[in-house]
């Protein structure tokens, strides 16, 4: 065991808030799903840390992970058909222009 | 002070981690953006490899770089517009995004380096694929079958929602 549990944490601590960022700042949509994705991705990389390095006898954190991996990938497919519905009718993606819910 | 190889190995996936996720936020182009994180997901996967967890890697390589990033693709390409590449990124939010990002990160780097941790009780070798196999099909304590019957029902949901919404309304 040669790298500390901090170093791993402070790599996904670094990819969460650039997530944070791009989810505040970013105006189209996909561009915001993006971000989502790489705040769940940090998140997994912290279960499995934890999981490796405090308690290496169980796999919680690995499960965790693993049905954390299935639950985002619904949730990006799903997003991703609402998406393409609001292109179809809008012909745009940018929040800015989502105000109406229906027409 | 000597580099050995695992070290040089995790300097590299932090390093490439970092910086395209970094990238990936601030990338004026949405097809690059999606690019950058598949760099950012191989890397997490190469992550789960060094930690010993080959499923999760594995698993991580085979849904989120093969699925999710396709996925992503086919819609930036069917939903991209003229627009997008040309509106600057720079509008009244960037400063709160930074502001609340940068606050985040200082504090939670803070608190990661000044905290306490227990004892780490590291144990090497890979993580038997029995195990796994019989802790996800099993029914008792610590076994996780009902949340795996679960997702399977979500995804079904998920085929069928995602149907409903994208179908073609006469």
């Amino acid at each position: 065991m040669e790298i500390q549990m901090q170093y791993y944490l402070l790599v996904s601590t670094v990819m969460f808030f650039a997530g944070v960022y791009g989810f505040v700042t970013r105006r189209n949509l996909i561009a915001i799903l993006l971000s989502i994705e790489l705040i769940l991705n940090a998140v997994n990389i912290n279960f499995a840390v934890f999981n490796r390095y405090l308690f290496p006898g169980q796999m919680e954190g690995l499960f965790f992970s693993i049905f954390s991996i299935a639950i985002a990938a619904a949730e990006t497919a799903v997003a991703i058909a609402i998406i393409v519905n609001i292109y179809r009718n809008l012909k745009n993606i940018e929040v800015k222009n989502l105000d109406e819910l229906k027409d | 002070m000597e580099f050995t190889l695992e070290q040089a190995g995790f300097a590299f996936l932090a390093a490439v981690i970092v910086i395209f996720s970094i990238m990936t936020v601030t990338t004026k182009r949405i097809l690059r953006a999606a690019t950058y994180l598949l760099f950012v997901l191989f890397a997490t996967a190469g992550i789960y490899f060094q930690l010993n967890y080959s499923f999760l890697g594995a698993v991580q390589l085979l849904i989120y770089a093969g699925g999710i990033i396709v996925l992503y693709v086919f819609s930036i390409l069917l939903t991209s517009s003229d627009e997008d590449k040309k509106a600057p990124l720079r509008n009244r939010r960037t400063l709160s995004g930074l502001i609340v990002s940068i606050v985040g990160a200082v504090m939670c780097i803070y608190l990661l380096l000044t905290h306490c941790y227990p004892p780490v009780l590291f144990a090497e070798g890979e993580v038997d694929m029995h195990a796994i196999g019989y802790a996800m099909m099993g029914t008792g304590k610590y076994q996780y079958l009902l949340p795996f019957e679960a997702v399977s029902v979500l995804l079904l949901a998920c085929i069928i929602g995602g149907l409903l919404i994208a179908r073609k309304r006469k």
